[in-house]
Parts: structure tokens; C-alpha cells; sequence
């Protein structure tokens, strides 16, 4: 079933004032897949996330899930189309509990799911184990996974990650990593932004490399990992 | 002892108007991280629309079906001017510098109290005696019927808004807001809704306090609500901004200041003193009492 379109962004251009963050990006997710846009600093991943999040508006451009043209909805209805966003730097309320965040992740359906609290709790076990704490009391692992699970909550098809391994010790990135690869496994679609090329790539069928709000490249992860600019930009073979 | 008790009833009467007030301000605060100045002309409004509800609407019949309608109506009016103060000075002007904000805040505060001006005249009111004047002499502390009333009143709709806030799903939906708008929308909370909620609900609040001044001091004039909203103000600050449970500690905390200045001190420097308090307040506790809760780590 991997290759029904699912969701495709065409010709997306977005600016900040005058300053063009994309210059007309092209790109689509097929059902099931994981999707990787790697990139570096500024060069408009999170500025894409945001778009489609309608956190931020197109200048111009389609962004189509399934049926939906969604850069005409407001940024509330987004979620309850199926799509879900775990933003970057985590942006777990700090002041409430991770339960009440996990909650709040459900508060486009009408009752939370005791299924998919459970799954989230599974696959992320300190969540529920520190389930009354202040999310803002957690590392910055455990709110990357809170976040992660926040997202679960609405029960979406398409999973979006902006940044995941962010800011995040070595071995809870592998856990994380893992987890998310259970997720998709499960049968949710993922769009990944990620600064750690390699990471990413070993966990996606796809990517795009962004550069400076254009798409340079894409491919397959294994083409992708083979090319020679990716080598160089992002992991630091030089040739 | 005596003094104590007297300033004591006196003073948590006065609070509980305080903190149904600063409830309006810290609620707007704490979503919109604005000071809605327009808040005390608000509560001011009130009462001049409750009087012109008993007079041209009840036909000045103070029954008690008549009171609870005259409050229900002027909490409903004052809801929809809240609502309408949202769209037009604010809403326009949410993603422009704060302090345009605040300069429309001010702008507000001056239209609706020249408003209050031009509608029912520059000289003071007498709002109407819609509860008897009923006195219990308890022992040498006077307490009115009246004081009883605004104190019961105040604790039912705090307990009431402090549920809400804390129990339903609209609630968790301003509490979510208040932290983070962006992460809020991406739960599928519609912040639009949440603002014009909060001013609905802070407006309510604010009638409902803005009737309680009438009935409790009777003289009303249309540029009270600057006097009323500055401890309103004062209160929200007092217990931590943008923090409901705080409001309404502060509320209560400043009306006893006052109150025991007034009869401990002398009641011409009793405005002297909160002055000096929320001086006091802003060098030792800027975050107030209960200040928001600070647990974020980076």
C-alpha cells in the first residue's frame, strides 16, 4: 500500500515579511511511509512543518492530505484531519502534568482513547511512570517522548516530527528512534525533519534534502546516504 | 476587637468585589499577556446598565426574581460589549507590537468611560436599594445583609470558575492556551474561541462586581472604574498575574489591607498605603503570591 499518495505539497512558497524562507518546494508521502527533509540550519524544515501545521501561511502553493486542500483551513482544524505535529523544541505545557498533556493531545476527539493511552504509555514507559509530574520537571528526553506521545493522542494517520533528536543525550535518540519506527510500523505515516542526516536516513524509506528554501535533492535513503553532496554536507566525509 | 471584627466583615466584603474584578484582568493576562485597561470602565459600565435595566426594563421592581433578572441581564449586556471590545481593539492587533495593544487598551478604557459620560451624564447616580437594608448587630460588629450577599455570591462564582477552569474541557482549553498558543492550536484548540470566552467570562465577572460597587457604596459615576480597576489591578498583581486562584487571594488580601488601614490608620491614607504595597510587592515578588508557576526547563 505504499504508494497512494497521501499527502503532497505543491510549489510551496512562504515568507517571513519580505524574506522568502520557501522558494517553491515540491514534495509528496505515500501512505505508510517515513519521510525525512534533511537540511541544515535556516534552511526552511521547520518554517515546512509549520506550513503545513498552518502555523504559518503560504504565500502560495497546495497542500493536499487525502481530500483536503489545507492551507485555507485555520491551524485548530488541522489535527482533526489526521495530522499530527510534535513541534520542534517540544513545546510540552511545561505546567501541567504529563497526564494532562497527554490528554490534551486528545482534545480533538471526543473522549480520550484508554487504548491509545496505553499505547503511548507502552511505548514510551516513563511517561507513565512520571505521569503525574510537571512535564516541565522531565528531561529533555522524557518531553521529546511526552511530545511524541501528545501527538499519538489524536490518533492521526500522518505523524509529523520536527526534530526529534534535538538537543537530546545519544542513547535516548536511539530509544527514541526505535520507537518511532514502532509507530510507523503500527500503520502511522511519518514526516521527519531532522539535522542528524545519518539517523534519520537509516530510519526512513525517503528523504528531501531542503537547501536554503529549495529542495536539492531526494531520493531514496540508501541513494541519499550514497550521494556524494549528502556525505559531504551532513555527515562529514569529505571526498 | 471589636475594630478587628468590623474591618475584618468591612474588609472581605470589599475583597470579594477586588477579586470578581481582577479575575477579568488576570484571565485576559494570562491568554493574551495583555493589561486590558478597558477592564475597570467595564465594571463601571455595569453599573449604569443595571441601573438603566431596573429602571426602563423592571420597572424598578426589586423583588427577588426582579434582582437575580437585573443581574443576569447586565452580566449578559456586558458579556456581548466584551466580546465586541475583543474584535475591535484587540483582535486587530494580535500579532502587532504589544504596545500597540496596550495604547488600544487605553484608547478603550476612554471610549467607554466618556461613553458611560455621554449616556447617562457626568454627575454622580444613586443606584437603587435592590436589597433591604437589613442589619445583625453581632455582638458590636455590624454586618449588613447586603455584605453577606456579595460575599456568598463572590465565593459561588469563584469556586464555580475555578471548576471550570480546572475540571472541563474548555478549561483545560484555556489552560492550554495560556501556556502556549501554537501548541494549543496543534491540539485542535481554536484560540479565537478561548479569547472570546475569557472576555466573556471576565466580563460577566466584572458586571456582576460593577453592580455589587452600586449596591454597596450606592453613588456611582462614570469614571469610577479607573478608582476600581486600579485595585482590581493591584489585586491581579498581588496574587501573580495571569493566575485565576491568585486573583482571587489577592482580591481578598487587598481588600483586608484596606480595610484594616482604613481603621487601624485613617481611610484618607488608605490609598496611599496599596500604593505602596503593590510597590513593595513589584521590588520583593514581581511573580506575585502565587506567581506562575516556574518549572520550565531548558
Amino acid at each position: 500500500m505504499k504508494n497512494e499518495v497521501l499527502f503532497e505539497i505543491k510549489d510551496l512558497e512562504v515568507s517571513y515579511g519580505s524574506i522568502a524562507a520557501l522558494k517553491g518546494i515540491s514534495l509528496d508521502v505515500h501512505k505508510g511511509e517515513i519521510v525525512a527533509i534533511l537540511g541544515a540550519n535556516g534552511a526552511g524544515k521547520t518554517t515546512t512543518m509549520r506550513t503545513i501545521s498552518q502555523l504559518l501561511k503560504a504565500k502560495s502553493g497546495s497542500i493536499r492530505f487525502k481530500e483536503h486542500e489545507l492551507t485555507q483551513l485555520p491551524a485548530h482544524k488541522i489535527v482533526g484531519l489526521g495530522i499530527s505535529h510534535s513541534p520542534e523544541g517540544r513545546r510540552v505545557f511545561g505546567v501541567l502534568t504529563v497526564e494532562e498533556n497527554l490528554m490534551l493531545g486528545a482534545f480533538s476527539q471526543k473522549s480520550m482513547d484508554r487504548e491509545i493511552l496505553d499505547w503511548v504509555f507502552q511505548l514510551f514507559p516513563r511517561l507513565k511512570e512520571r505521569r503525574k509530574q510537571l512535564a516541565g520537571t522531565l528531561s529533555g528526553g522524557e518531553q521529546q517522548m511526552l511530545a511524541i506521545g501528545r501527538a499519538l493522542m489524536s490518533k492521526p494517520e500522518m505523524l509529523l516530527l520536527d526534530e526529534p533528536s534535538l538537543g537530546i543525550a545519544p542513547i535516548l535518540v536511539k530509544a527514541i528512534f526505535k520507537q518511532i519506527s514502532e509507530i510507523a510500523k503500527s500503520g502511522v505515516t511519518v514526516l521527519l525533519v531532522e539535522q542528524n542526516a545519518k539517523a534519520a536516513l537509516k530510519l526512513a524509506d525517503r528523504g528531501y534534502v531542503l537547501d536554503v528554501g529549495k529542495i536539492a535533492l531526494s531520493g531514496t535513503s540508501a541513494e541519499l546516504l550514497a550521494s556524494e553532496k549528502v556525505q559531504e554536507a551532513y555527515l562529514g566525509k569529505k571526498h | 476587637m471589636d475594630i478587628f471584627l468590623q474591618q475584618l466583615a468591612n474588609g472581605l466584603t470589599i475583597g470579594s468585589m477586588f477579586a470578581l474584578v481582577a479575575l477579568g484582568y488576570t484571565m485576559v493576562y494570562g491568554v493574551m499577556r495583555l493589561i486590558n485597561f478597558a477592564h475597570g470602565d467595564m465594571v463601571a459600565a455595569s453599573a449604569f446598565v443595571g441601573l438603566t435595566i431596573y429602571t426602563q426594563v423592571m420597572g424598578q421592581a426589586t423583588s427577588l426574581g426582579a434582582v437575580i433578572v437585573i443581574f443576569l441581564l447586565t452580566a449578559a449586556v456586558m458579556a456581548c460589549i466584551g466580546i465586541l471590545l475583543e474584535r475591535l481593539a484587540y483582535r486587530p492587533l494580535r500579532e502587532a507590537p504589544r504596545l500597540s495593544a496596550v495604547v488600544s487598551a487605553l484608547g478603550a478604557s476612554l471610549v467607554i468611560q466618556n461613553g458611560i459620560m455621554l449616556i447617562w451624564g457626568p454627575r454622580m447616580r444613586i443606584f437603587p436599594e435592590l436589597v433591604p437594608q437589613v442589619y445583625w448587630d453581632l455582638g458590636g460588629v455590624v454586618i449588613s445583609l447586603i455584605q453577606v450577599i456579595i460575599l456568598a455570591l463572590s465565593l459561588v462564582l469563584m469556586i464555580a470558575l475555578y471548576l471550570f477552569v480546572e475540571k472541563t474541557r474548555m478549561g483545560a482549553a484555556i489552560r492550554a492556551s495560556s501556556i502556549d498558543q501554537d501548541a494549543a492550536r496543534l491540539m485542535g484548540i481554536n484560540v479565537n474561541s478561548v479569547i472570546a470566552l475569557i472576555f466573556i467570562i471576565g466580563s460577566s465577572l466584572g458586571a456582576v462586581g460593577g453592580l455589587f460597587i452600586g449596591l454597596y457604596y450606592r453613588g456611582i459615576t462614570f469614571n469610577m472604574g479607573w478608582q476600581y480597576g486600579l485595585y482590581a489591578f493591584i489585586a491581579a498583581i498581588l496574587g501573580g498575574i495571569g493566575n485565576i486562584p491568585g486573583a482571587m487571594l489577592g482580591g481578598m488580601l487587598l481588600g483586608l489591607f484596606n480595610a484594616f488601614i482604613a481603621g487601624y490608620v485613617s481611610s484618607t491614607w488608605a490609598d496611599a498605603f496599596t500604593f505602596i504595597l503593590l510597590i513593595l510587592i513589584l521590588i520583593v515578588r514581581p511573580t506575585g503570591i502565587l506567581g506562575e508557576r516556574v518549572a520550565e526547563k531548558v
